[in-house]
């Protein structure tokens, strides 16, 4: 279907010669590690992206998909990552949106009843897609691909954003769409969802084809050996189940006492949370992306003012956002300059930049930042070197709590090994450390308990996958 | 007795009304697409000039045609930078209104003389309807006006329905809310940009043209007078929404005619006041809208460039 | 390149651009393009006297305004009111200096030029505040503010600053004691031209050095960061760039009537606050580099007069001149994606750290392959 693609940016090769062949019927996962090429195959696919080499073929004859319009004249549809919706208009203007003949949204919104019906997929048309849960949002897409006719369906991580049980209901979905003759091209990256899923299963490596087998065939070590290549997997660290606490006599550094947290619209997002966070623990906070977590991380990082109820945040607090590029980070400044942002309200007079270049070269040296000097622009570097220099900045001058969230999203596995371990070391160093991640696997590995926050109410839960997955889904008793 | 003033009131207003309302249509769809245009301004003194100098040739009707393909030529070159380049939407319009503004004066002089002397086209003359203009008060102000208030108004409805109410039109609010989805979704959001640029090159022109054969009969430098950011100012007001943009109008054709009424019962107070009244109301009345929750999401924003 | 070196070639090179440009439009529209170009160059390089007559006296207000707009793009504001702030300081210079008596002499002139800057500074606080506290968008209400600027210019000139005579829509002449001085005998090169060039390494020494700069920096990159990674406070400070930016504007035209014209009328600028933007775009918002670009464009005016006179060109030429060469220069990435960096104009007033996002960001980078719980 995809062969030998090749497709770069400027210097970097994100697919090298790259190929896949999915048949009809059949459920095929994408593996790889982030970076080795799979979003942007599948959206040469898709036609969002034009290869500069390489030849795409669909039921054997040769096509060119300059745009995604091409690829869904010719039955495909992809649901990315980030949902290419509008926010501000309803399901059926959205499902409306690009296709074609005179408008007529009372008809297409028959049209999404009628598919939401037969697929097992429940959405109301008229309702706005802003007000909608993001697993409501992902079926819109789904429809909306089904609604011109697609057969064959790209799913880029489709269950990242999914609590588990809405995970497994759709890729549910996935194996009955494949069954009534659709195809399905998943990636994915967890490979236990695979292995449960997907018929066939190709594996991507620095942009190249390193594997396409049955899943039957596979097991969570292989593809694991397949992704990483000579590289060895990441090392765990053994004590990941102990704690520092002992050591610091269970201090309480964060304190929230009955928080609630309304919106500029006055919609309430956190309501009648009691949480405590000790010194020299890690607490892990998971949730569906939504659900509040958001607002009780930044109030525990004195980010923001709760609307009624007191929060005691200690006068230090590193906090690193999950869109550094937005909230950490100023791309076009120097490291240094990055550095020195930390204390940019207070300072006053002249800023000293040789000494701050002493610090920043310094941060970089014991976080293993790689750049050329602290003089080039953050922009430059990778994503796990940034945020490297962010966490690095934030426990400058160990603060007393550290909140961190998606802490290794986009990393690789190296990078995030990197930050792990400086969530731990921090945790050694008696800091307050909160986790939230998206990825519940990443919580239960590193937190020594967790907290689920579930339609703005917040309770700790045992540290347990399945009970865990649970809380997530419902509010609580 | 009070009857009179008041009609020449509301029918200047309608007058003044006419080629902002042109404008801030255009602006109206060019903002829904995710761009703003203050090139409007450049768009509009073209408008001028082209309609003067076709006009005074092949007559006033040719000349309002004329300076709407005026404004869609220069409204080409700031959607060649601005979408195609994809540069700073506000430099690049201010940069255009530079241009319209110096491009119309050097061939001003350059078609004209030196002198600049005061050249009259023949003007577009008022088209009663008969009977409707008769009725008091208002019949002048509405039912005997020139073709382009006409066209003005007919507009209203139509830009309105084309929005609402056809695939184009929910492709250029998606494009104007999220160009990638759009793209995603097979819009070719680039090319929605650039033809609603150029709507509102063509209104823009349509309303210079306006100003010159329907209301002054003449050029002059500048001539425009801001009016162009005015319309900006309107769209915003009109809380991007054609009919927002009718009533808008109005109330700025209102605030520019307060001088002859002011006139007519004899007040004496500097005509500067009157000239900046309609300025100081825009600033007020976008304080007062607070429009920014009704704007397009990604108005102004520029593409991401890939990786 | 050395940054030094460039802020000297870039300027030129952008000097022969538009000339170039100049020299196709001057073809196009059937003049004598040989005879105007060296009118052009007689009136702006002929001689020492045009020189320091000319160009530099007209870069001098070109740099002001300039500096404004850099200061102003530095801190993400986008500020297209230099005109109408040039204004007002021209108008409250003016008006300090006609009431004082000559005996006032240099406190009175240094008077003058604090009441230009303070009201240069007031003008454009006023869009500030439109900003924070309703959200109206700064390119419009700044370009409303320059035509009632305008207004209000046309009004005291006719009103309570007119001449004694009452003749003339203009104000009275500045007593000979409160002028700048001259600093070369026989030229109209002023003092005001030393004061440009101070500001402009001040202004470059303090967004460099000092921690407020750094904070307008920061501010103007990524306010969201600057929010929420830094505390800074971004509303006061684009508030305070705001002021900063006016005020620099409003400097610029009480040197102009303290150092050129003596008198306040309504067509006091012939556009300088609408050039300053090509002026600071072509030094990439550095102030420095704003020195050679405000001489580049001051030539170019002053040259213009110069072929209006002697060849019968249209100086509008030279707008059309420098809208090309902005179009241009935001075209080719010149600036990068300093300006405008805070991307939608949606913005409205200004961002907090507490800001709740929708939970899906487009532009955020995808969840990373987590192997961690899976590997055996």
């Amino acid at each position: 279907m995809l062969d030998a693609i090749k497709r770069h940016y400027g210097p970097v090769i994100a697919l090298d010669g790259a190929h896949l062949r999915v048949a009809a019927g059949e459920v095929h996962a994408v593996l790889g590690e982030n970076g080795a090429g799979k979003s942007t195959l599948m959206k040469v696919a898709y036609g969002l992206e034009q290869p500069d080499a390489g030849t795409l073929h669909v039921d054997g004859v040769p096509v060119t998909f300059r745009t995604p319009r091409a690829a869904m004249e010719r039955g495909i549809g992809m649901v990315q990552q980030h949902f290419a919706l509008v926010d501000a208009m309803t399901v059926a203007e959205n499902v409306a949106l690009g296709g074609r003949g005179p408008l007529n949204l009372r008809a297409t919104a028959a049209l999404i009843r009628s598919i939401s019906a037969d697929a097992g997929l429940p959405i109301d048309p008229s309702a706005v897609v802003r007000d909608l849960p993001v697993g409501a949002q992902q079926r819109v897409e789904i429809i909306k691909a089904l609604a011109r006719d697609a057969h064959t369906l790209i799913l880029d991580e489709p269950t990242a954003v999914l609590a588990p049980q809405e995970s497994a209901e759709l890729l549910a979905w996935t194996r009955r769409f494949a069954e009534g003759g659709g195809t399905v091209v998943l990636i994915a990256h967890k490979l236990r969802e695979v292995l449960r899923v997907a018929d066939r299963v190709t594996v991507l490596r620095r942009g190249r084809t390193v594997l396409t087998a049955a899943a039957s065939d596979m097991t969570e070590a292989t593809l694991a050996d397949a992704m990483l290549g000579s590289v060895d997997a990441p090392q765990r660290n053994g004590d990941a189940g102990t704690t520092a606490m002992a050591q610091f006599a269970a201090t309480d550094v964060i304190i929230l006492d009955d928080v609630t947290v309304r919106d500029d619209g006055g919609v309430q997002r956190l309501r009648g949370a009691n949480v405590v966070v000790r010194a020299g623990e890690i607490v892990g906070v998971a949730a569906v992306e939504g659900s509040g977590q958001r607002e009780l991380l930044r109030v525990m990082a004195g980010r923001l003012d709760p609307t009624t109820g007191r929060a005691t945040v200690p006068e230090s607090v590193g906090f690193v956002p999950e869109d550094r590029h937005r909230d950490a980070l100023v791309l076009d400044a120097t490291l240094t300059e990055n550095v020195a942002l930390r204390h940019a309200a207070t300072r006053r007079g002249l800023v000293s930049w040789a000494a701050l270049d002493r610090e920043t070269t310094a941060l970089m040296a014991r976080r293993d930042v790689r750049a050329r000097d602290a003089s080039v622009p953050i922009r430059t570097l990778s994503g796990g070197n940034q945020q490297k220099l962010v966490l690095g900045r934030e426990l400058a001058g160990s603060p007393q709590a550290l909140v961190v969230e998606n802490p290794t999203r986009g990393l690789d596995i190296r990078a995030t090994s990197e930050v792990h371990a400086a969530l731990r070391g921090a945790r050694a160093a008696g800091t307050a450390v909160v986790v939230y991640s998206s990825d519940l696997d990443e919580i239960l590995h590193l937190a020594d308990r967790v907290l689920v926050v579930a339609a703005g109410a917040v309770r700790g839960v045992e540290k347990d996958r399945e009970q865990v997955g649970r809380a997530m889904l419902t509010a609580g008793p | 007795m009070t009857a009179a003033p008041l009609a020449d009131f509301l029918e200047a207003s309608v007058r003044n009304a006419t080629p902002l309302l042109l404008a801030a249509l255009g602006e109206t769809v060019a903002e829904r697409s995710g761009v703003i245009n203050v090139g409007l301004e450049g768009a509009i003194i073209s408008g001028c000039l082209a309609g003067l100098a076709t006009a005074s040739a092949l007559g006033p009707e040719a000349g309002l045609a004329a300076a709407g393909l005026a404004g869609v030529a220069i409204a080409i070159i700031f959607a060649i930078v601005a979408v195609g380049l994809a540069a700073d939407q506000i430099i690049t319009g201010t940069a255009i209104t530079m241009l319209g503004l110096g491009l119309t004066g050097t061939l001003y002089r350059v078609l004209y003389g030196d002198t600049g002397a005061a050249l009259s086209a023949p003007t577009l003359s008022a088209l009663a309807i008969p009977g409707l203009e008769r009725i008091p008060v208002i019949g002048r102000a509405l039912f005997r006006q020139p073709l382009p208030t006409y066209l003005a108004a007919l507009l209203v409805p139509t830009v309105w329905w084309w929005m609402y109410r056809t695939r184009s039109g929910l492709s250029l609010r998606a494009t104007g809310e999220n160009p990638a989805a759009a793209t995603a979704s097979g819009v070719s959001s680039r090319r929605v940009q650039a033809l609603a640029v150029l709507f509102g090159g063509l209104c823009g022109g349509l309303a210079g043209g306006t100003l010159v054969l329907a209301q002054v009969g003449t050029f002059a430098e500048g001539m425009s007078a801001g009016r162009g950011f005015v319309a900006i100012a309107i769209v915003a007001l009109g809380r991007w929404n054609p009919v927002g943009a009718a009533l808008a109008s109005l109330l700025f054709g209102m605030a520019s005619a307060l001088q002859f009424l002011f006139q007519a019962l004899s007040l004496d107070i500097p005509y500067q006041i009157f000239l900046a009244l309609p300025y100081i109301l825009t600033l007020l009345a976008l304080a007062l809208a607070s429009g920014r929750y009704a704007a397009p999401a990604a108005l102004g924003m520029r593409p991401q460039s890939a990786a | 390149m050395p940054r030094a070196a460039r802020a000297i070639t870039e300027p030129l090179l952008a000097g022969l651009l538009s000339l170039g440009m100049l020299a196709v439009l001057l073809a196009v529209s059937g003049y004598p393009v040989g005879e105007s170009l060296t009118a052009l160059w007689r009136g702006a390089f002929g001689s020492w006297s045009v020189l320091a007559s000319g160009t530099l006296v007209r870069a001098t207000p070109l740099l002001f305004a300039g500096l404004a707009v850099s200061v102003a793009f530095r801190a993400g504001i986008l500020n297209i009111g230099a005109e109408g702030q040039l204004l007002m300081g021209a108008a409250a210079a003016t008006a300090v200096a006609v009431s004082l008596p000559p005996s006032a002499g240099f406190a009175g002139l240094t008077l003058a030029l604090v009441a230009g800057t303070l009201a240069g500074g007031a003008w454009a606080s006023v869009a500030g505040m439109l900003r924070q506290r309703f959200g109206v968008l700064e390119v419009i209400s700044t370009i409303m503010l320059n035509v009632v600027a305008l207004h209000v210019t046309g009004l005291l000139v006719r009103g309570p600053l007119q001449e004694p005579t009452r003749t003339f829509p203009q104000s009275a002449l500045v007593d000979q004691a409160l002028r700048l001085p001259r600093l070369l005998p026989g030229t109209r090169l002023h003092a005001g031209v030393a004061l440009a060039v101070l500001s402009a390494i001040g202004l470059a020494w303090f967004l460099r050095s000092t921690a407020a700069g750094f904070r307008l920096r920061m501010t103007g990159s990524n306010p969201r960061a600057a929010a929420s990674a830094g505390g800074i406070d971004v509303a006061r400070v684009s508030l305070l760039a705001f002021v900063a930016s006016g005020a620099l504007a409003g400097l610029g035209g009480a040197v102009e009537v303290t150092g050129v014209t003596f008198a306040l009328y309504e067509n006091l600028s012939p556009g300088y606050g609408y050039t300053a933007i090509a002026v600071a775009l072509l030094a990439r918002l550095n102030p420095v580099s704003a020195i050679g670009s405000a001489v580049v464009f001051g030539a170019l005016e002053a040259g213009a007069s110069a072929m209006q006179r002697d060849a019968q060109v249209p100086a509008g030429m030279v707008g059309v001149v420098e809208a090309g060469v902005i179009l241009v220069l935001v075209a080719s990435e010149w600036v990068g994606r300093k300006v405008g960096e805070s991307g939608s104009l949606n913005r409205g007033g200004t961002p907090r750290a507490d800001e709740p996002a929708p939970p899906i960001t487009p532009p955020s980078p995808p969840p990373t392959t987590s192997l961690h719980a899976t590997t055996p």
